[in-house]
């Protein structure tokens, strides 16, 4: 059974589930409690659960992020949301250096059972300060998990095995993908971390992407299904760790890879992904592997600026046209 | 406002262009992407289409004309507009080429341009755009623009290439270079890693490969018909396809186990065409008596195996084989037989014969797919046992394909010997630009006349084949008489 849910409410009935299921989860973050959330991920939790366990936090990153790291190291299970990742950056050391680090400089005895999320890379023209793709940084870090939903099912699916999982997880989420709507499956369902999903079939090639490129990538592949070209779209969901085999299942089948990602260029995900798939499917590969990102700029505020910075299907489908037609 | 067209960098190496035609006229609207006129450029005929809309003015450049990269080929703006200052501007020597870098603003000395006021060469595309520097005159430099990173010209920038990441080393569609290249100039043969993968599955070899892709790379689509049509696609793909008559028969015969050509096997086949087809080759067979030879062969390895030897050996007294073979003390037959008669041991060239003094025999050595030739030099030099170590070495490294190509070249005269596979004689093609190659059978036990008495004998037959423009028929009997005498002496082989 399913039922359709928004993007926020799929996230929402996450936590609501997980909170039901283990007293330990807890919420903790920016404007989550009175204001009903940033966003309003969180509307209603403040009422069901109580201030003992969704906290407004003050406008304090570090802070926080380090009171939920002892708070999971001590064996609760909190959820810290950032208003946005941009907002991460001053509570970077807290993730970098304790949560990452802290099963390992204790030799196992102690673990980080803490979620990390919120809205992550574009939004709608909110500058260059708060457009940034955090992913690439976070997934860099050995002890990190890294999970971008793309789909309300996901978010919920991944959300809840988030939660679950002793390690610090971080959730990529979108500004743009909350009112997204989509069939959630009721009840239980896990979405394991590190396994991919194939968005779409296709033949000529994969185009991998996730979180809101995803829908790019799809609206992308419904452009050049018109001239032919069958795009096979991976939503890898999990950026660390990294679901190699789906990627090199579909590129031994495809022979051309296209990576779409918000974030610059230089390095990151796309970046690791290309160098996984050209070592392990070399003999598969018939091109060059292409990468669409966001242009190697600071985000400009402008709307038409932006929009030419941030990948569009139409960039994407150029770059698929060229993997496909010249090679 | 009106402002200049200038010539666009239409391919990556353009330095000017023919504007070989015009799609628009004086006073016809143009709207962004608009064809305006064809380019002919080092590479191909290419589109130059508008990025700008608005109504084309003047045509400064006639169909034909030849015209530098930047130079003003057109004027474009609004109806009526007067464009008298840029007319006046075009025509002068304001406009260096957009890539030279350091190049100055127009000087006092050209003040039109000066006081132009449409900022012409200032990019409307972002994708483009760098600092613009306002300079106190009020004007806009545009030398201090940095070019775009990307070559592509802003016309072809539409998808835009994102940024200089995004860059390949294979050229963006429409660079018009397409299909001429072909193999690069070191005879690499574009193919991705998934080509070449499934050409090495289906047996199909990718040397001198020119396909349907961009600059004749061999895209997967070429390897489908070669290998479900055979023989004609085949053709176009590899030069060495089978006939195309095989093809047309193919459905009624069971089809043939498709086998690569190695390059050792292309190289075999294509030297030995050209010495068979080119040298005219003569014959001379004569069989000798071995009897002494073998004998000698025997007390030889006899010694060779002694106690005394084999210490020596073993405390580093030279590379001495364990054992010597008919074929070594050939070796150095010929070796010697060739000092006596040089003319034997030389090459044809169109201007001249090269008789050689040194002695540098190629030894013919069968391994599996095919056959090297590795040199002995200066066997006329060097011991019999030197000779049987050097070949074992070189034989054994033959075979295990470690052979360096120069130890594989230059020599003077070849012995090819099938005598282990039990053939009485037989005639080798010459391996050019050698003069001669001498072909050895086995050792036959053959009932011969001695003192008006049959008695068992030993005898070898040789088989001399020479190029007759180095070797006539007198000179290479008295070769094979000097060679018979040694053998049929072989002291003297072992004197040198």
């Amino acid at each position: 059974m399913t039922h359709s849910l928004r993007f926020r409410d799929a996230l929402r009935e996450a936590m609501i589930e997980e909170m039901d299921r283990d007293d330990r989860v807890f919420l903790m973050g920016e404007e989550v409690g009175h204001y009903q959330g940033a966003y309003k991920v969180s509307e209603g939790m403040l009422a069901k659960f109580g201030p003992r366990r969704v906290i407004d936090t003050p406008i304090a990153e570090a802070g926080f992020a380090g009171v939920g790291i002892g708070a999971a190291i001590v064996g609760l299970r909190p959820i810290v949301e950032f208003m946005t990742w941009n907002f991460s950056a001053v509570a970077f050391d807290q993730i970098l250096n304790n949560a990452a680090k802290m099963r390992q400089m204790s030799g196992g005895q102690l673990d980080c059972p803490i979620v990390f999320r919120g809205p992550n890379a574009s939004a709608r023209q909110v500058g260059s300060q708060h457009s940034h793709a955090m992913e690439h940084f976070y997934a860099h870090v050995p002890g990190l998990k890294v999970v971008a939903p793309a789909f309300p099912d996901d978010a919920k699916g991944l959300l809840k095995s988030a939660i679950r999982d002793d390690n610090p997880v971080l959730v990529m989420e979108s500004e743009t993908l909350y009112g997204v709507k989509g069939d959630v499956p009721e009840g239980d369902v896990l979405v394991p971390l590190g396994k991919a999903r194939i968005a779409r079939q296709g033949t000529h090639v994969t185009i991998a992407a996730y979180s809101r490129m995803t829908h790019v990538a799809l609206e992308a592949a419904a452009l050049l299904e018109s001239e032919g070209i069958a795009a096979e779209v991976i939503d890898l969901r999990s950026l660390r760790p990294l679901d190699e085999n789906t990627l090199v299942a579909s590129v031994e089948r495809t022979h051309r890879l296209v990576v779409v990602h918000e974030g610059w260029p230089y390095g990151g995900v796309g970046a690791e992904v290309v160098d996984r798939v050209q070592r392990l499917a070399f003999d598969a590969l018939a091109a060059p592997i292409l990468r669409v990102a966001t242009l190697d700029v600071p985000m400009p505020y402008s709307a038409n600026l932006e929009l030419a910075c941030i990948p569009q299907p139409e960039r994407v489908a150029a770059a698929v046209r060229r993997v496909v037609g010249e090679f | 406002m009106a402002k200049v067209l200038d010539m666009p960098k239409l391919s990556p190496t353009m330095e000017e262009g023919v504007l070989s035609a015009w799609h628009k006229n004086a006073g016809d609207e143009v709207a962004v992407d608009d064809l305006l006129a064809e380019v002919e450029t080092d590479k191909a005929t290419m589109e130059f289409r508008a990025f700008d809309k608005g109504t084309l003015l003047k045509i400064l450049a006639k169909p034909g004309a030849q015209v530098k990269l930047g130079q003003p080929v057109a004027i474009l703006g609004a109806p009526g507009e007067d464009i008298s200052a840029l007319v006046a501007q075009a025509a002068g020597p304001a406009f260096p080429p957009p890539s030279m870098p350091g190049a100055r603003p127009p000087t006092p000395a050209a003040p039109a341009a000066q006081d132009a006021p449409a900022p012409a060469r200032v990019p409307t595309d972002i994708r483009a755009s760098g600092v613009v520097e306002r300079r106190p005159g009020g004007g806009i430099s545009p030398e201090t623009i940095p070019p775009p990173e990307t070559s592509a010209p802003p016309a072809q920038r539409d998808p835009p290439v994102g940024s200089v990441l995004e860059r390949t080393a294979f050229p963006a569609p429409g660079f018009g270079d397409g299909g001429q290249a072909g193999p690069d100039a070191g005879g690499r043969v574009l193919a991705s890693p998934y080509v070449r993968k499934v050409a090495r599955e289906k047996g199909i070899d990718l040397q001198g490969a020119h396909g349907s892709g961009t600059g004749g790379r061999v895209l997967p689509t070429d390897l489908d018909t070669m290998s479900v049509q055979g023989a004609s696609p085949l053709a176009r793909i590899a030069p060495t396809a089978p006939p195309a008559g095989a093809a047309a028969r193919a459905p009624l015969l069971e089809e043939a186990e498709v086998r690569a050509l190695s390059p050792m096997r292309r190289t075999i086949a294509k030297r030995l065409t050209e010495s068979k087809t080119t040298v005219p080759h003569f014959y001379l067979r004569i069989d000798v008596d071995v009897a002494e030879l073998m004998k000698l062969r025997a007390d030889i390895n006899a010694e060779l195996a002694s106690p005394a030897s084999a210490g020596r050996a073993a405390n580093g007294g030279g590379a001495e084989a364990a054992k010597v073979s008919l074929n070594d003390l050939l070796i150095k037959a010929c070796a010697i037989a060739l000092v006596h008669v040089p003319e034997c041991n030389a090459s044809y060239s169109p201007d001249a014969i090269l008789v050689h003094r040194r002695v540098d025999i190629s030894v013919a050595v069968a391994i599996p797919d095919g056959l090297v030739t590795p040199v002995v030099r200066n066997a006329d030099r060097k011991s019999v046992a030197a000779i049987a170590s050097e070949v074992r070495d070189l034989a054994a490294r033959a075979r295990s394909r470690k052979l360096k190509p120069e130890e594989m070249s230059d020599g003077t005269f070849s012995i090819s010997n099938l005598g282990m596979f039990g053939i009485d004689e037989f005639a080798a093609v010459i391996n050019p630009p050698e003069g001669a190659i001498l072909a050895v059978g086995q050792v036959r036990d053959v009932p011969v006349v001695f003192d008006g008495q049959v008695v068992p004998g030993k005898r070898l037959a040789l088989t001399l084949s020479c190029d007759h423009r180095v070797v006539d028929g007198a000179i290479g009997a008295a070769f094979l008489a000097e060679l018979k005498r040694l053998i049929e002496h072989p002291l003297r082989v072992l004197a040198g």
